[in-house]
C-alpha cells in the first residue's frame, strides 16, 4: 500500500498521512457543527430565561431539535470518527486500512447531517431529538440522519480493519493499547447503537414517505432509545479513554492494573446498551421486572464499570506523579499538577464533574421509582449537560490542545486564553447542570417553551425558587456559550493563523512499536510493583459519601408525593 | 509503559490486582447492589410504584369510554370552555384523556382515597406531570394505563403536559381537586 507516514517530533507520535488528512476533516466537521449546535445553545438558553423569551413558540422547537441533533450527533460523533482513527491508526502505527472507504465515511457523514439540518430548518421537522412518533417530520429528516449513521458505521468498520492490519503487519507486540481498547469498546457499542437505529429509522422513514401505515408509539420509544442513550454510552467509553490518553500524555501515567481497566471496559460491552430503559421507567407498555432489571444495567454492572474508571483514572496519575516524588501528604500530587496546562485542567473538571454530577444524578434518575420524581423535568437535561457536555465534550475540547501542535501542526494561539477556558467552560457548565436539575426537582418541565403557562385555560404558579433556578440557568447557560465559544475561536484562529510547526521526518515505511515486554525485562526487577493512591481513595470514597447521601434522599423526597400502585 | 502503547507486562492478565484497588471494587460491588436491592424492596414495601396494568386501546375506544365517564360523574363544569369536573363514583374508576392541547375532563378527588385512573393519549405521546407534587408519568398512544392513585393532601393540583405535543404544549394545563 503506497502511504507514507511522518513522526511528530514533539511527541513521537507517528501519523499515516491519508489517516492524518481524514483525522483532521472530521475533526473541522466536528466543529463546524458544534459552532451550529453552540449557537442554538444561545438562542434556546435566551428563550428558556423567563426574563428573556426571546423566540416565539415555533422557532423555538426548531432551534430547540437542531440544538439536540447537532450537538449529540453530529460534532460528538464527527469527533468520534477523528478519536476512533486515532486509537488505531496512529495508536498502533499502522496504516488506515481502505483510506477510501473512510472518505465514504466522512461524506455520508457529511451530507445527512446537512439534509437533516435542512429538513430542520424549512420548518416541517420539529419534532425534537428523539422525533417520537406518531409526530412526524418530513422524509429527509429522517433519511438524512439514515445517512449519517450508515457512515458511522462505515468509520468503525475502517477502525476494526485497521487493528486487523496492525495484528497481520505486526506493528505492535502484545496487545493492543488500553486508550486503543477503550476506543474499541466504543466501536462496538457503536455498532449495536447504530444497527438499533437503523431497526426504527428506517421503518420511520417508510412510514413518512406513507409505504407504513402505522409505528406503534411504545415500540418506537424502546428502539428508537437504543439508539438515543446507547449512542451516550459510545461518548461514555470515548471519554473514558480520551481521559486515559491524557493522563498518559500528561504524566506518563500507567494504568494501575491493566486487567482492571480492561475488565471495566468489558463491562461497558457488555451492559451499557441496556440503558435504553432509562427512558421508559414511567411508561405503561413495560412491566416492573423488565425495567428494573434493565435500567440498572443487569445489576448496575456499568455503574459498577463508571465508579472503577473513576478510581483507576486519577489513581494512574497519582501513581506517575508520586513515583516523580510529589509524595507529601495526600494531595501534593493533584496541587502541583500542571493545572496551566488546559489539556490537563480541562480532563480533570470533565473526570470530576462526569463522576460528582452526571454520574451520580444519572443513577438516581434512573432508578425505577425515583424516575417518577424527574421523567421529563429539567432535570433531565440537566443530568445529561453534565455528562455529555461536561463529560464528552469538554474532554474532546482538552484533547483538541493537544491535537492541534501535533495533527494539525499549528501552535496554539493566545496561550492565557486557553489556559481560561477549560475552567470558563466546564465549571459553567457544571453549575448550569445543578441550576438545571434544581429546576427540575421544582417540576419545571424540558421541551417547554412558556413556564407561565400563556393561553391555557387555567393558572399554575411555579414557586419562585423555580424562577430563580431558571434564572440562573439563563446566566450560567450564557457563561458556558462564551466558554464554548472561545474555544471554537481559538481553535479555529490558530488552526488558520497560528504559526507553523515542523511536521516531522517522512517515510515509506511504518517504523513498528518497539516491544515494551523486553524493555520491561531490561529495565525491571520483574517483581510487580503498585504504588499506593491514598489521595485518590480519599476522593472515591468522597463521591460515594455523596452517591449515597443523595440517593436516599430522593426516596424521601419519594416517600412524601402521593400513593401510587 | 503508558496507556497509549501495548502493556509492558506481556501477560498482563496475569499480574496481581492490588489491594486498594479490591478495596475499592468491592465497595463499589456492594453499593450497586443496595441499590439494585433498593427497588425491588420499595416494590414490597414502597408506597409509590409505578402501576402494571396496562390494556392496548384505539383513540376512538379510549375516548368513547371517557366520555362516558364525564356522562356519569359530571358535577358542574368550568372556565368559558365549558370544562366539565368529575367526581369519580364510589368504585373510584376515572378516566382522565390526553390530547392537543388539554386534558379532559377535570377530576374532583378525595383526600386519602384510593383511585384507579386511567390515562391514555388520543393523537401524540404527552406527559403527565402533577404539580405541585410532582409527579411524571409518560402517556402513550394506544396504551391505556390504568394508575392507582391515593390523593395525600386538599388542594388544586395542576397537570402540565410534560412531553413536548407541538406548538400549543405549554396551553396544555389540566386540574385535579383534592377535597
Amino acid at each position: 500500500m503506497a502511504t507514507t507516514y511522518r513522526t511528530c517530533p514533539r511527541t513521537g507520535l507517528q501519523f499515516d498521512l491519508d489517516a492524518d488528512k481524514l483525522m483532521r476533516w472530521n475533526a473541522v466537521a466536528g466543529v463546524l457543527w458544534l459552532l451550529v449546535g453552540g449557537i442554538t445553545a444561545l438562542l434556546v438558553i435566551l428563550t428558556r430565561w423567563p426574563a428573556i423569551k426571546l423566540l416565539p413558540a415555533d422557532q423555538f422547537y426548531l432551534i430547540l431539535t437542531a440544538h439536540g441533533i447537532d450537538m449529540l450527533i453530529l460534532w460528538i460523533i464527527f469527533f468520534e470518527m477523528a478519536v476512533l482513527y486515532f486509537a488505531s491508526s496512529t495508536l498502533l502505527r499502522c496504516r488506515l486500512a481502505t483510506p477510501k472507504l473512510a472518505w465514504t465515511q466522512f461524506w455520508l457523514m457529511v451530507v445527512g447531517g446537512i439534509m437533516t439540518n435542512v429538513a430542520i430548518f424549512q420548518g416541517e421537522s420539529s419534532v425534537m431529538f428523539t422525533s417520537y412518533v406518531p409526530m412526524q417530520a418530513a422524509p429527509h429528516f429522517y433519511l438524512g440522519i439514515i445517512l449519517f449513521a450508515v457512515g458511522a458505521l462505515i468509520g468503525c468498520g475502517v477502525f476494526f480493519g485497521t487493528l486487523v492490519v496492525a495484528k497481520r503487519e505486526k506493528t505492535y507486540t502484545g496487545s493492543i493499547p488500553l486508550v486503543t481498547f477503550g476506543a474499541m469498546t466504543a466501536a462496538i457499542i457503536a455498532v449495536f447503537t447504530i444497527a438499533s437505529g437503523a431497526a426504527i429509522l428506517i421503518p420511520t422513514f417508510l412510514w413518512s414517505v406513507g409505504l407504513i401505515k402505522e409505528i406503534d408509539a411504545q415500540l418506537y420509544r424502546m428502539v428508537w432509545w437504543a439508539l438515543g442513550h446507547s449512542s451516550q454510552q459510545i461518548n461514555v467509553s470515548a471519554h473514558v479513554a480520551i481521559w486515559y490518553l491524557i493522563a498518559a500524555v500528561a504524566f506518563g501515567a500507567k494504568p494501575l492494573s491493566e486487567k482492571v481497566s480492561r475488565f471495566a471496559f468489558l463491562l461497558y460491552i457488555l451492559f451499557l446498551q441496556l440503558a435504553s430503559a432509562h427512558h421508559l421507567l414511567s411508561d405503561p407498555g413495560m412491566s416492573a421486572e423488565w425495567k428494573v432489571l434493565n435500567t440498572s444495567y443487569f445489576m448496575y454492572f456499568a455503574v459498577l464499570a463508571s465508579m472503577i474508571h473513576g478510581f483507576t483514572v486519577p489513581g494512574a496519575i497519582e501513581a506517575a506523579q508520586r513515583k516523580k516524588g510529589l509524595t507529601n501528604g495526600l494531595f501534593e500530587w493533584l496541587r502541583k499538577a500542571p493545572w496551566g496546562n488546559p489539556v490537563f485542567s480541562g480532563m480533570f473538571i470533565s473526570l470530576v464533574g462526569f463522576g460528582f454530577i452526571g454520574g451520580i444524578s444519572g443513577v438516581v434518575l434512573g432508578t425505577e421509582q425515583i424516575n417518577m420524581l424527574m421523567h421529563n423535568t429539567f432535570y433531565v437535561p440537566g443530568h445529561f449537560h453534565a455528562t455529555v457536555v461536561v463529560g464528552t465534550t469538554l474532554a474532546f475540547m482538552s484533547i483538541t490542545y493537544l491535537l492541534v501542535p501535533t495533527l494539525f501542526r499549528r501552535e496554539m494561539l493566545f496561550p492565557k486564553l486557553c489556559q481560561i477556558q477549560p475552567y470558563l467552560y466546564g465549571l459553567s457548565m457544571i453549575v448550569l447542570s445543578l441550576v438545571m436539575m434544581g429546576a427540575g426537582t421544582l417540576g419545571v418541565s424540558r421541551r417547554h417553551w412558556d413556564m407561565a403557562f400563556s393561553g391555557a385555560p387555567f393558572q399554575y404558579e411555579w414557586p419562585g425558587s423555580a424562577y430563580l433556578m431558571m434564572g440562573l440557568t439563563g446566566i450560567f447557560g450564557v457563561l458556558a456559550v462564551i466558554g464554548g465559544g472561545l474555544w471554537i475561536g481559538l481553535v479555529v484562529l490558530s488552526l488558520l493563523f497560528g504559526k507553523k510547526l515542523d511536521g516531522g521526518a517522512t517515510s515509506d515505511k511504518p517504523t513498528p512499536i518497539p516491544d515494551q515486554s523486553a524493555a520491561a525485562h531490561a529495565s525491571g526487577t520483574g517483581s510487580h510493583e503498585h504504588v499506593a493512591v491514598p489521595g485518590t481513595v480519599v476522593l472515591a470514597i468522597t463521591l460515594l459519601t455523596c452517591f449515597v447521601l443523595y440517593y436516599f434522599v430522593n426516596w424521601k423526597y419519594l416517600s412524601e408525593v402521593w400513593g401510587l400502585s | 509503559m503508558s496507556a497509549i502503547l501495548p502493556p509492558s507486562e506481556r501477560l498482563w492478565w496475569k499480574t496481581p490486582i492490588a489491594g486498594q484497588e479490591w478495596a475499592w471494587i468491592g465497595i463499589a460491588f456492594v453499593w450497586a447492589m443496595i441499590m439494585f436491592v433498593m427497588m425491588i424492596y420499595w416494590h414490597i414495601n414502597g408506597k409509590q410504584n409505578l402501576s402494571n396494568e396496562v390494556y392496548k386501546t384505539t383513540t376512538e375506544m379510549f375516548t368513547a369510554k371517557t366520555e362516558a365517564f364525564v356522562k356519569e360523574n359530571t358535577i358542574r363544569t368550568e372556565t368559558d370552555q365549558q370544562i366539565p369536573v368529575a367526581k369519580p363514583n364510589a368504585k373510584g374508576e376515572a378516566f382522565l384523556l390526553a390530547r392537543l392541547w388539554s386534558w379532559y375532563p377535570i377530576l374532583e378527588l378525595e383526600a386519602g382515597k384510593t383511585y384507579k385512573i386511567h390515562l391514555s393519549a388520543v393523537d401524540y405521546n404527552h406527559g403527565f406531570s402533577l404539580q405541585p407534587t410532582n409527579i411524571n408519568i409518560q402517556v402513550v398512544p394506544g396504551y391505556e394505563h390504568v394508575v392507582k392513585m391515593t390523593p395525600t393532601k386538599a388542594g388544586t393540583y395542576a397537570i402540565v403536559c410534560n412531553e413536548y405535543c407541538g406548538i400549543g404544549h405549554h396551553t396544555m394545563l389540566g386540574r385535579i381537586y383534592v377535597k
